[in-house]
């Protein structure tokens, strides 16, 4: 398949894009990576008027760090993080986790805003950034505002995106030095998306025990207090602790049906909390 | 007969049994191989077809606007084009007509309606979302087995059920009956696609100061294609040329005659310019998913000690919505009855086949043929019994594979096996995994909790057969000589043209061997032709494992006659009689001196006035065909043995190890036979593990990408450990057997049985390809003592 005819746009700044997907009166897409949106286009599942390639930007390929937090430019590659090109203040989780994205030559190409924004539920990025606390800064005509990455994603494919709005960072938060965090995702080949996500961050200096079930049929499954999962060894993690019948409950109470699903899914958790307690 | 030729390699490293690097790949690894979609002609316009959206459905219309019609092609303009149409001889067998353009109903999804032309596919694309079909759904038949009960809805309304062909044979059956051991498994493989790295492509144009058709298309057999293709126009063969350039993967998928070749044929006979149809994926995944799938009911009878007593089975193949050309739908089902017993030797059997339409795309032979089906439903049996009986399956195969001193061996389905030494493939195989080992880490258990098991599978696969056995399947295409041209050229050099065509199987390295072996010339200077039906001699082409065996022999002959040749000229210039030189190492040898190839071509096409009176007048040139000693088929064979680790939490399956031990007779070139072996086995692997297409229930293809398609990649495949043995065949030109299949027809047994042994422990047995986590999941969650499995949710069904 080849995409239908449509007009291409590469603004130079965040200014020139927001009048471009502003304009409701044709259809537009934003292209970061084109990593999904370019199969969709031969596939023509997506049939835009104008496609706004928004990698020409300077200001989409900053880092900035503060000190709490790193803020990811939307159009940093998922290579530029798994080469270190980007600071890790994750303690390795976004370089780990990056360098399992699909396959090279998609990480080459393919960026952390592109991915979130896509709202693909096996993707990584959804899954590990939720159980970092990550947020994501959009902007728009009527000015900036933050929302946590778990929240931004509304379900598959859909992200919370107000017309003329743009994802233009991605806010991580430091990790505390004796942080641990574990990710384990389950696919039948390397570079296929996931079929479950298990991520698990565990933060003493910040009071942080995190949970996440990922690759589900729509958005995460959080547990924002792990340690109900973890019972007395909640810091450790350890696998006799680990409470699968709870787990389980959760992943069905997030509206996993199927008991094949909800077996890979607490299993890919209960391994990510493993991974951590051993760390 | 003892094998012809030699048994040695050369001194110079270049001639039969030689590992000498591909010629071919110095274009193909520098990006300057030329593939269909490489080919530029002037003026040439874009395809892209309007495809039936359903599976089964009436056609009531296809509506074109007025402005596109004069680049749109639809049935009502094909009139005058004959239907593909690939019958078989065999009893009771129903031919089926396949339109190149649908009209009345359309059967698969996919299939053609319209073709819309234009200066690009993306504007060629844009029309056919102009095209209006008016289609009226009718009730899909997607389940082979529901298709042949009573009642089911009707392809092909005419016959009055979904059933090409049905087979039986019975060879004394009823003395198994009273077998103390009794194992029945209802076994499975899916259907898949054949997924060649290049999809099908054609650039059809007409050719007016030669009066012909030309036709570029990727293609394992164009002087067949050709012959299909003239029947369907009402043109003479001579007008059309068919040209298949470099082809990426053919496995089968390149072997047919395809509706689109036909239709961009009428076009470019009409339109003044050259058309284009190059298939991208989504086609190649959503309309032509056409291999594999295959339905056993199968009992082994057996002895207490493992002794096969005999056979007994039930075998559905979905034969897809037509009988493709020109290897017809029924190939596959009633081949499974003759190949079924595999290496073995046992005294009762009984099969009984049927080839079902379904509404899916046309069923082809793929790489294997139907023995990867086969070799996994008689494999699984195999173990079944061995567990039944309480012996490792090794031992239970040893005592009933066909022994050395019964060779050649006529089976109970009367094949012909030629040579070899089954059960020692089977032993050197089993050496090379520590099993004593292997069963006390089971014992002991892994520290990570995964499950190993280890498997094996042995087949026989029967390759190069040729007239004896075609001509009883009575299909379009019947093997006979197999011919080539040798021609020596002026300064010493060799062209050597065949009708097969090479795509992956190295003959531009290995014909060239075998010609080197024979005449001494340099392998850089021996030119193969091929691919160009204008340039070489009628084949049957590239297909059942028979190049090396049938071109390699064709060349080998006529090289000989190169030589004879080139000694009655040598003779005259070293003034010695034709009996009193010899050919060696590329001279011609006489009793006072020698003279080179290269002088002897000289004289003959520069300086005739020194060629003595009664030269042969051949000159140095030669077309001859070549058959075995004897057509039924060489036999070539191979153990394999998978270890493997199986994570009965997520049911992921992990390779860890994989030997293959296998004799193909005489290897031309053993590099080039790992290389098959190593792209075998990766597709076997994809049949066993990853590659399966659904359907839903109104026939819809539920992948289109390779995201829901899995192939197996690098990471997937494991490096085998490979061993040869080289038992000659009695039959060919230096033993060669044909060798070029065999890597994907064990696999899926192979891994299915080490899966098995993994599983064992907990009453599981997986009888299914693929075996997908689901479906490893799956079947310990059914198992009553499947205590592996975690407490995940509330209801704790998989406690």
């Amino acid at each position: 398949m080849k995409p239908v005819n449509f007009d291409y746009a590469r603004p130079k700044d965040v200014a020139d894009v927001l009048p471009l997907i502003a304009d409701d009166s044709r259809t537009v897409k934003i292209m970061a990576g084109g990593q999904s949106l370019g199969p969709m286009l031969n596939m023509r599942l997506v049939q835009p008027d104008l496609v706004v390639d928004i990698t020409g930007i300077e200001e989409l390929r900053q880092v900035e760090e503060t000190a709490d937090a790193i803020i990811i430019g939307g159009c940093i590659t998922h290579a530029d993080i798994e080469d270190r090109r980007v600071p890790d203040v994750t303690r390795g989780a976004l370089p780990a986790v990056a360098g399992g994205i699909a396959y090279r030559a998609v990480r080459n190409r393919g960026t952390i805003g592109g991915s979130i924004t896509h709202a693909d539920p096996s993707a990584d990025w959804i899954s590990i950034l939720s159980a970092l606390g990550a947020t994501v800064t959009l902007r728009g005509p009527g000015g900036s505002r933050s929302v946590a990455v778990e929240d931004y994603m509304l379900g598959a494919l859909e992200a919370d995106l107000q017309p003329g709005e743009m994802l233009v960072s991605v806010t991580v938060p430091k990790l505390g030095a004796s942080a641990r965090w574990g990710y384990y995702k389950s696919c039948r080949k390397t570079g296929e998306f996931a079929h479950a996500i298990g991520a698990f961050l565990v933060d003493p200096e910040r009071g942080v025990s995190r949970a996440v079930f990922g690759a589900t049929e729509s958005r995460p499954i959080i547990v924002p207090d792990a340690r109900r999962l973890l019972g007395e060894g909640a810091a450790r993690g350890s696998n006799g602790d680990f409470d699968s019948r709870l787990a389980g409950e959760l992943v069905e109470a997030g509206g996993m049906s199927d008991p094949i699903d909800r077996q890979i899914h607490v299993v890919a958790l209960r391994r990510a909390i493993q991974q951590a307690g051993s760390a | 007969m003892a094998a012809q030729g030699v048994t040695d390699r050369k001194a110079d490293g270049q001639g039969v049994g030689a590992s000498l690097l591909r010629k071919e790949d110095d274009r193909l690894l520098r990006g300057r191989g030329q593939f269909v979609a490489d080919i530029r002609l002037p003026g040439m316009k874009d395809v892209a077809f309007a495809r039936s959206p359903l599976a089964h459905a009436r056609v009531n219309g296809v509506r074109v606007p007025e402005a596109l019609r004069d680049r749109v092609v639809i049935a009502e303009d094909l009139k005058d084009v004959k239907p593909i149409r690939a019958v078989s001889g065999l009893a009771g067998f129903k031919p089926s007509d396949q339109p190149v353009l649908a009209f009345e109903k359309v059967r698969q999804v996919g299939e053609l309606l319209a073709m819309c032309v234009a200066d690009t596919r993306a504007e060629a694309e844009d029309m056919v979302e102009a095209v209006e079909l008016d289609l009226e759904e009718l009730p899909a038949v997607h389940d082979m087995l529901a298709a042949r009960k009573p009642g089911s809805a009707l392809l092909h309304e005419e016959w009055g059920d979904n059933v090409f062909l049905e087979t039986f044979v019975d060879v004394n059956f009823e003395a198994a009956l009273d077998a103390p051991i009794k194992v029945t498994r209802e076994i499975s493989t899916a259907r898949q696609s054949m997924a060649p790295m290049e999809g099908r492509g054609t650039v059809a144009v007409w050719d007016n100061r030669m009066e012909q058709l030309v036709l570029y298309t990727g293609s394992q057999m164009p002087h067949i294609v050709r012959t299909g293709l003239a029947e369907c126009l009402g043109l003479g063969q001579h007008q059309i040329r068919i040209v298949s350039p470099d082809v990426g993967g053919g496995f089968g998928y390149k072997g047919i005659l395809l509706p689109e070749d036909i239709c961009l044929s009428w076009y470019a006979m009409r339109c003044g310019h050259p058309v284009r149809w190059i298939e991208d994926r989504r086609e190649h995944l959503t309309a032509g998913a056409n291999c594999r799938e295959h339905h056993y009911i199968i009992t082994g009878y057996a002895d207490r000690d493992g002794r096969l007593l005999g056979i007994d089975c039930e075998a559905t193949v979905d034969s897809g919505a037509y009988s493709s050309y020109p290897f017809s739908a029924c190939l596959e089902a009633a081949q499974v009855a003759s190949i079924l017993p595999g290496p073995y030797d046992f005294p009762s059997y009984r099969c009984r086949t049927w080839s079902v339409a379904t509404n899916k795309c046309p069923i082809l032979p793929y790489r294997g043929v139907a023995r990867t089906g086969v070799c996994y439903a008689m494999e699984l049996v195999m173990d079944a019994i061995a567990r039944e009986a309480g012996l490792e399956p090794h031992e239970v195969r040893l005592k009933n594979l066909v022994r050395p001193e019964q060779m050649p061996f006529d089976n109970i389905t009367k094949k012909h096996f030629d040579s070899g030494d089954y059960p020692e493939a089977l032993r050197r195989a089993m050496a090379a995994v520590d099993l004593p080992a292997i069963r006390a880490r089971q014992e002991a258990g892994e520290p990570d909790g995964r499950l190993i098991g280890v498997g094996h599978a042995i087949y026989c696969e029967q390759g190069a057969h040729g007239t004896s056995v075609y001509a009883g399947w009575g299909i379009p295409m019947v093997p006979g000589h197999e011919q080539a041209t040798a021609r020596m050229t002026p300064d010493g050099g060799l062209e050597l043209r065949v009708g097969v065509h090479s795509h992956g199987q190295s003959m531009e390295t290995t014909l060239p061997q075998i010609a080197h072996e024979i005449l001494g010339i340099d392998v850089a200077r021996i030119k193969l032709v091929h691919g160009d039906t204008e340039y070489t001699p009628y084949s049957t082409g590239s297909w059942g494992s028979r190049c090396a065996v049938m071109a390699g022999g064709a060349v080998a002959t006529a090289s000989r006659e190169i030589a004879k040749l080139a000694k009655g000229i040598g003779a005259h210039l070293l003034q010695a009689k034709p009996d009193q030189v010899d050919l060696v190492d590329g001279r011609v040898v006489g009793p006072s001196g020698s003279v080179s190839l290269a002088e002897i071509a000289h004289t003959w096409y520069r300086l005739p006035q020194n060629l003595p009176e009664g030269v042969d007048p051949r000159g140095l040139e030669a077309t001859i065909g070549h058959k075995p000693v004897r057509d039924s088929g060489t036999f070539s064979y191979a153990a394999h043995v998978a270890v493997v680790a199986v994570d009965p939490e997520m049911g992921d399956i992990e390779i860890l190890d994989y030997i293959i031990v296998e004799d193909g007779g005489k290897l031309i070139n053993p590099m080039v036979v790992d290389g098959q072996i190593y792209g075998g086995l990766a597709q076997g692997i994809g049949t066993a593990l990853y590659e399966e297409m659904n359907f839903d229930a109104s026939g819809q293809p539920l992948a289109s990408t390779f995201a829901d398609y899995l192939l197996p990649g690098p990471t997937e495949v494991p490096a085998p450990r490979l061993d040869h043995m080289e038992t000659l065949a009695p039959y060919t030109e230096f033993g060669v057997k044909g060798i070029g299949e065999g890597g994907a027809i064990a696999p899926p047994a192979a891994i299915g049985n080490a899966v098995n042994d993994a599983l064992k422990g907990l009453g599981v047995e997986l009888t299914q390809t693929p075996m997908t986590p689901r479906r490893v999941l799956e079947a310990i969650g059914k198992a009553s003592n499947g205590a592996a499995s975690v407490n995940a949710g509330a209801q704790g069904e998989l406690v």
